[in-house]
């Protein structure tokens, strides 16, 4: 049990997957966030085709495990691929995960969007059409801003989980802050040091995300009081 | 004379209940039609069919010689045209008062930003709400709220305002405020169609009062005509009860 020796030893190695893990997640995040956008508003469209394609891909995300998901887009798909369109296609550990992080967060991001909307009062949508706007744009400007403001803390929650979701994708090899530990715990055997300063690293991290969310709600309240 | 409003054979179905049971009315410029009766007889279902926001089961509807209930009516653009006022406000919570106003007539490019800030301003002031224009709806009274709705439906330049029973949510003491800003407007000629259960207000203000009741038009007459002389038990009782 030996923080000095860790810390010298490993904190590099630590502090880089750190970084892939921060980098990860926030590009997961913003494709996701637009990915969730699509499939909500598909998943509330008046046409049928849209809704089944928002459900299907809700179900297929929420329906099987994120490490099978990993395991079938970095090694499965690229096989399919290379079958039929291009030999010499590959995706990296990255890439892969990126994709599946995007796709994961994207189905909980869309069903939180939905239950934002929801939230909203009827009577806001009807004064907007009253007055003459779009169904679009009183969507786009009436009712996406308000639910939006009704999402944040579950949007800050769904950033934690996908953060901490990065831990599974150093099951395919990318080099983020779990795998780097368990490389340097195979060779040091210094578990208790090595994994108190991983929790660290996440639990500053997560501590950010949670200051961000009481901030973002405080300047988005719009003259309520308190 | 013009006419604004036109409706023919209109039903209103909601499942199996026959809410709109066959009105006709027609409605000219300048009128002042308050609509009165009892709660389920239908008359929010009616004046929320004449802008489209319920859909007509049968009938016609014209606004401004336009038919609304035809297949691929242009429904925003008409919609343009016929201000709405609502029980509940339902101001937009995250806009400023004055955002509020701006919001629509910029966003259909009826207006450019500083045209629209310039009659917002102008309509802020006629409301007598013009110090509020920075605020939120949430920081104004019922009463405020409910002002700003109106200048807000105004801003977009209607030809007809219709009100959904505008002070039904406000405590005593501010529908005056609503009802004084609702005569001003009359007062200066615009085409008015009010549900409502302000009977003295109806009284003052309207050309004509409409009685509905089981989701049709029992009596369409002048005030005088409905509050003092009517010779119908159905709206005999009704005033009875409310006044």
């Amino acid at each position: 049990m030996n923080f000095t020796r860790v810390f010298q030893e490993a904190i590099p190695s630590l502090a880089w997957g750190f970084l892939m893990t921060v980098e990860i997640t926030l590009i997961s995040l913003f494709f996701a966030f637009f990915l969730g956008l699509i499939a909500c508003l598909f998943n509330t469209s008046k046409k049928r085709a849209l809704r089944y394609i928002a459900k299907f891909y809700i179900w297929l995300v929420r329906g099987t495990p994120m490490l099978v998901q990993a395991m079938f887009i970095y090694l499965g798909l690229p096989q399919l691929i290379q079958l039929l369109i291009y030999p010499d296609f590959r995706l990296t550990a990255f890439q892969a995960g990126a994709i599946v992080l995007s796709l994961n967060a994207g189905a909980y991001i869309a069903e939180i969007l939905r239950g934002g909307i929801q939230a909203v009062d009827p009577g806001q949508m009807e004064a907007a059409r009253s007055l003459g706007m779009s169904k679009s744009r009183s969507m786009y400007k009436v009712i996406l801003p308000q639910a939006l403001r009704i999402s944040i803390p579950s949007l800050v929650n769904q950033s934690i989980i996908t953060l901490k979701d990065t831990s599974i994708i150093s099951a395919i090899g990318l080099a983020e802050i779990v795998y780097q530990a368990k490389i340097y715990v195979g060779k040091s055997m210094e578990f208790f040091a090595t994994y108190t300063i991983i929790a660290l690293f996440y639990l500053a991290f997560v501590t950010l995300l949670t200051w961000l969310s009481s901030y973002l709600e405080k300047r988005l309240n719009y003259g309520r009081k308190g | 004379m013009e006419e604004k409003v036109k409706v023919r054979g209109l039903h209103k179905y909601f499942g199996d209940l026959e809410v709109l049971r066959g009105i006709d009315l027609d409605v000219y410029k300048g009128d002042v039609v308050c609509i009165i009766g009892p709660s389920g007889s239908g008359k929010s279902t009616f004046l929320r069919c004449l802008n489209m926001l319920e859909q007509p089961t049968h009938g016609e509807v014209t606004v401004d010689g336009y038919l609304l209930t035809k297949k691929h009516a242009q429904i925003d653009k008409i919609r343009q045209n016929i201000g709405m006022v609502f029980q509940q406000f339902n101001l937009f919570p995250h806009l400023s008062v004055l955002q509020n106003i701006m919001l629509s007539p910029v966003d259909c490019k009826l207006l450019t930003k500083t045209e629209a800030e310039d009659v917002a301003r102008k309509l802020l002031a006629r409301v007598g709400l013009a110090e509020k224009a920075d605020e939120y709806p949430r920081q104004l009274s019922g009463g405020q709220q409910q002002r700003v709705a109106i200048a807000r439906a105004l801003a977009m330049n209607p030809d007809v305002m219709l009100f959904d029973e505008p002070t039904s949510a406000l405590d005593p003491e501010m529908i005056g405020e609503v009802l004084a800003v609702m005569k001003d407007l009359a007062e200066d000629g615009m085409t008015m169609i009010i549900v409502t259960h302000e009977m003295k207000f109806a009284r003052d203000v309207a050309d004509r009062v409409i009685f509905m009741d089981g989701g049709v038009i029992v009596e369409d007459g002048s005030p005088m005509q409905i509050f003092d002389e009517t010779k119908e038990d159905r709206t005999k009782k009704f005033l009875g009860m409310v006044m």
